[in-house]
């Protein structure tokens, strides 16, 4: 059948499950005080259509912070606003800006910068459609992290064509719509930096350098316009997007502190300020590895894998990190399909898993059921991840015996997952441990994390400085 | 191949499906639900006797016996789930445990037609050369009966069992294929009795039967030879329809409700036409009728006092007259029925073409039967369209006539969802399916399978949708005239129906003349 037919039939079906998704409750449906994600959409919407721009991030009379207030960047204030003015079926919003942002970049990544014959790259546009979590989270909680990862995949797309300018221009708009994207800013910053610099800084490379650096600032100009005329109302600004106040983490995340806090009680051991620098240090030198690499080697396969390594590392180590940011690696992850598909599989489908008590608070059990299933077999058949586990394929040079171990190891895993899932529906906890599940669910999804992030870093690490290699991109 | 090919259309079904269940969610509430959970709490809680003269709710039982024994079965494994659906009086029951069962209920019982789809897949003839997994005609029929948008919406959106019939009725179709026929009569029976409204298609069962497999040679020239007839064969046969329908009507008959639980199957009382018209020949007269009272009102020919006040636009379910045009009364629409069907009953008596003549028998009378019936619903138009689908990967020119039909015939069912949640699944879900359609049958077929008028009407369509679900309701004819889209709807659906009808009757007849033509 011919590819546009395929590719059309594979955007169909995906819209087709986000919309059953958005069916069903959503996030905070009937729950007094705070309600839930959706409430606070609507609020933001109110906030922007009925106060001025100076009122918006200020606490006043008529704008009570504590209830939702505005915590994310100038631009989903704007895009609030828009949605204001038209108060139709909110859902159709998200379903909107899927099929304006996130949608049309899946399939021109596929297309154009993923290898493999054309029924391959249906089947990758399929399966990151597919991919649960992001649909769970925009249809099902609510929210529009489409946009701000649609973006930011446009920003690698382009980057990935040789556009760099208007590459950076996406990922600085996508910055602008929410500040968690500073998780991508690092392999950004450094892949730009770096190809400048193979360019000869005494030329075209100092020119490139230039024009980006000009394209970023008029950008950030242009998005904080409202806000530049005072500084005060910039700081303010900065205040709510990043609330140091609010202690190295919140509930149950499947990150490093939340998981050393059932051994060591760090929340209480350190003042607030040793845990900031802590988690600032551990950051940096996580990060580190990765980004040092994709100055020396700016190609797109280095980008792709330094994305998930900082944010990855960053979701790990870093301050205030929710569950839901668990979004921003997955999405480089899920440009990894093509390449690596099993470790790919098997991060995405952790990815969700560790949002589960989210989905569970939600009431969204049937469609975290039905979509993990969905993607795990189609992306398992489709991808022909097991026929993709010898050492070459996954990479792994160094560590001979490993790739024997994984299709078990997988296996195990997944039905580890889908144990702990049942439990934390059909099980009460006991008395004295009333979070036991989501405590072991985060621990378990961070044993895999951790685990992945060793292994994307030994493979983006491991890869020789100068390598030709038969099967890649020409790097650009 | 075939296996694999099953196996990912089957997957791909079972993920639509269960996509489905997330409507769980959301109470889409259609009549269909309470029309179950009533005939589960009547064959539950009461005894035999009074199962056809139960009549708290309205919505009596009205099938034969034997869905009657189903519902009973499914009951005792309700009953775990929630009690309280079982008690009659609670009417309009809807707990969220209900609703699970319900659905559950259906997902499981198409099973049935999941293993119906894979033994008519087994039968279809393939044409030599190597093809890629989606190209194989063996998965092209696998997933247009899978994904069948019709089926999807009509059961797990609205509700009934219809997976689980049709999956008998394919059965029973893929066993005549395969040379089965006992198995095949048996299952046609079972049908019957679980579904009256197969009675429709009853001739083309019993005249094939007769003649093909009572019969057990023919001459030469393919008629008749009367010495070859087995009497063993009719009796087991009779055998068969005797044992099944004493099993579903026996207790009935032995306590006396014979008369009783006719009246429950075919209440004549409703009207000529559903309340949203079906897209048959009763559409169109019904709307030239209106056309000519109103130009005759218009032009003063006719006093506007002396019409009949019912209207039959209303979306009410009552006996109507015509105005103009002569009034139709059920017998008329038997004998309609009758004519319609007539001719390709005799072609295959005449001329059997073996299982695949009887298909498309089938076909026809499934489609005729939907065209001049008596209180037709739109879903009945799927009787037509899944058994066509098995003859559409084998013929370029039943390709061409099932493109038409099916796109027509699942556009009808549109009014069916009608709020706006349901707007975006329908559009998606009709895309999908229309979309994978064409193009596959296309590359099976290599080539347009439409000529450009075909296509235009069909995307007339889109016009019509647009005008429908956008611009009307935002006219200010919404409030006085409501019934308006329906109508267009219907009358411009049955457009394409009746052409497809004409279509497949001229294939039938020219495949006819062209059978006579050889024996010369």
């Amino acid at each position: 059948m011919e590819n546009w037919s395929l590719v059309s039939i594979c955007v169909l079906f995906g819209l087709t499950a986000r919309w059953a998704v958005s069916l069903n409750s959503y996030s905070g449906a009937g729950k007094p005080p705070m309600f839930g994600d959706y409430e606070a959409q609507r609020h933001w919407q109110e906030v922007t259509y009925n106060l001025p721009v100076h009122e918006w991030y200020f606490n006043t009379t008529d704008n009570n912070l504590n209830y939702w207030g505005l915590d994310y960047p100038p631009l989903t204030a704007y895009h609030s606003l828009l949605c204001a003015h038209d108060h139709g079926f909110d859902f159709c919003w998200v379903l909107v800006a899927d099929l304006l942002i996130y949608i049309p970049a899946v399939v021109l990544y596929s297309f154009y910068l993923s290898e493999g014959s054309n029924k391959k790259k249906v089947c990758t546009v399929l399966c990151i459609l597919l991919y649960p979590g992001l649909i769970l989270i925009d249809y099902g909680h609510f929210q529009y992290n489409s946009i701000s990862l649609g973006l930011a995949l446009w920003g690698v797309v382009v980057l990935g064509l040789g556009w760099d300018v208007l590459g950076s221009l996406a990922f600085v708009l996508s910055l602008n719509y929410k500040q968690m994207e500073l998780y991508h800013s690092l392999p950004f910053f450094c892949y730009l930096l770096g190809k400048c610099f193979k360019q000869g800084l005494a030329g075209r490379g100092l020119f490139l350098l230039v024009k980006i650096a000009v394209t970023v600032l008029v950008t950030f100009a242009l998005c904080w316009l409202p806000f530049l005329s005072d500084p005060g109302q910039i700081l303010q600004v900065v205040h709510r997007l990043f609330p140091v106040g609010r202690g190295l983490f919140e509930d149950k995340v499947a990150n490093t502190w939340c998981s050393l806090n059932v051994l060591i009680k760090i929340k209480t051991i350190l003042s607030t300020d040793t845990q900031l620098y802590f988690s600032l240090t551990t950051t940096l030198l996580a990060i580190l590895p990765s980004s040092i690499k994709l100055l020396m080697k700016p190609t797109l396969w280095q980008f792709k894998l330094a994305l998930v390594n900082s944010s990855l590392a960053f979701f790990l180590f870093s301050f205030q990190v929710h569950e839901k940011s668990i979004l921003l690696p997955a999405l480089p992850v899920c440009l990894l399909l093509n390449d690596l598909p099993l470790p790919a599989i098997w991060f995405l489908q952790a990815s969700t898993f560790s949002m589960l008590p989210l989905f569970l608070k939600d009431g969204l059990l049937v469609p975290y059921v039905v979509t993990s299933l969905a993607f795990l077999f189609f992306s398992i058949y489709l991808l022909s991840a097991f026929e993709h586990c010898s050492e070459d394929k996954l990479r792994l040079g160094c560590l001979r015996h490993l790739p024997s171990l994984i299709p078990g190891s997988f296996y195990f895993s997944i039905t580890a997952m889908a144990g702990l899932s049942f439990m934390s529906v059909a099980l009460a906890p006991p008395d004295q441990l009333p979070d036991l599940f989501p405590l072991l669910v985060s621990v378990f999804s961070y044993l895999h994390f951790l685990g992945l992030l060793l292994y994307f870093n030994i493979v983006q690490i491991a890869e020789p400085l100068q390598s030709v290699r038969k099967n890649q991109k020409k790097s650009n | 191949l075939a296996s694999v090919s099953l196996i990912t259309a089957l997957a791909v079904h079972c993920v639509v499906l269960l996509t489905m269940t997330v409507f769980s969610g959301y109470f889409s509430h259609s009549t269909d639900f309470e029309v179950h959970r009533n005939w589960l709490a009547i064959t539950h809680s009461l005894p035999v006797s009074k199962w056809y003269h139960e009549n708290t709710s309205e919505w009596t039982l009205d099938y034969p016996p034997l869905f009657a024994w189903f519902e009973y079965s499914l009951s005792h494994v309700a009953q775990h789930f929630d009690k309280e659906m079982l008690v009659v009086q609670n009417l309009i029951y809807t707990s969220p445990a209900t609703i699970l069962f319900q659905r559950l209920s259906v997902i499981v019982t198409d099973i049935v037609f999941i293993y119906a789809v894979k033994e008519c897949c087994r039968s279809v003839r393939e044409e030599k050369g190597s093809k890629d997994l989606l190209g194989h005609p063996f998965f092209i029929l696998a997933a247009l009966l899978l994904w069948n948008f019709g089926l999807l919406i009509v059961d797990h959106i609205h509700f009934q069992y219809n997976g689980f019939l049709f999956g008998i009725l394919l059965l029973s179709v893929a066993r005549h294929l395969q040379g089965r026929h006992l198995e095949g009569a048996l299952l046609f029976t079972v049908l019957l009795n679980l579904k009256h409204i197969y009675l429709y298609i009853a001739p083309a069962y019993g005249i094939f039967l007769l003649r093909s497999y009572c019969f057990t040679k023919d001459n030469t020239d393919g008629s008749v030879r009367w010495s070859s007839f087995s009497p063993v064969r009719l009796v087991a046969l009779g055998s068969i329809v005797i044992s099944v329908g004493a099993l579903s009507f026996g207790p009935f008959i032995a306590m006396g409700q014979l008369p009783q639980v006719l009246s429950r199957l075919f209440p004549f009382k409703r009207g000529l036409c559903h309340a949203y018209w079906a897209p048959n020949v009763w559409a169109l007269y019904n709307m030239v009728d209106k056309a000519l009272s109103v130009l005759g009102v218009r032009l003063k020919l006719l006093d506007v006092a002396k019409l009949p006040k019912a209207s039959m636009t209303g979306g009410l379910v009552q006996e109507f007259q015509h105005s103009i045009l002569p009034s139709v009364s059920p017998s008329i629409t038997l004998i309609c029925t009758l004519l319609s069907i007539m001719p390709a009953v005799l072609s295959i008596w005449c001329r059997p073409r073996g299982a695949r003549g009887f298909l498309r028998c089938l076909v026809v009378c499934a489609l005729g039967s939907f065209m001049f019936g008596w209180h037709v619903h739109e879903k009945a138009i799927l009787m037509a369209i899944l058994p066509f689908s098995i003859l559409a990967v084998e013929s370029r020119e039943d390709a061409g006539i099932f493109l038409m039909l099916t796109t027509t015939g699942h556009y009808s069912l549109f009014p069916l969802l009608f709020t706006a949640a349901e707007l975006p699944i329908k559009v998606l879900l009709m895309l999908l399916f229309t979309l994978y359609s064409f193009t596959s049958l296309k590359k099976l077929f290599r080539g347009s399978l439409l000529n450009p008028l075909e296509t235009t009407y069909l995307l007339g369509l889109v016009a019509v949708e647009i005008l429908c679900e956008v611009v009307y309701p935002l006219s200010p004819w919404q409030h006085t005239l409501p019934f308006v889209p329906l109508l267009v709807t219907s009358v411009y659906c049955s457009l394409g129906v009746s052409y497809s009808f004409i279509r497949l009757y001229v294939s039938l007849l020219r495949q006819h003349g062209t059978d006579k033509h050889k024996q010369l």
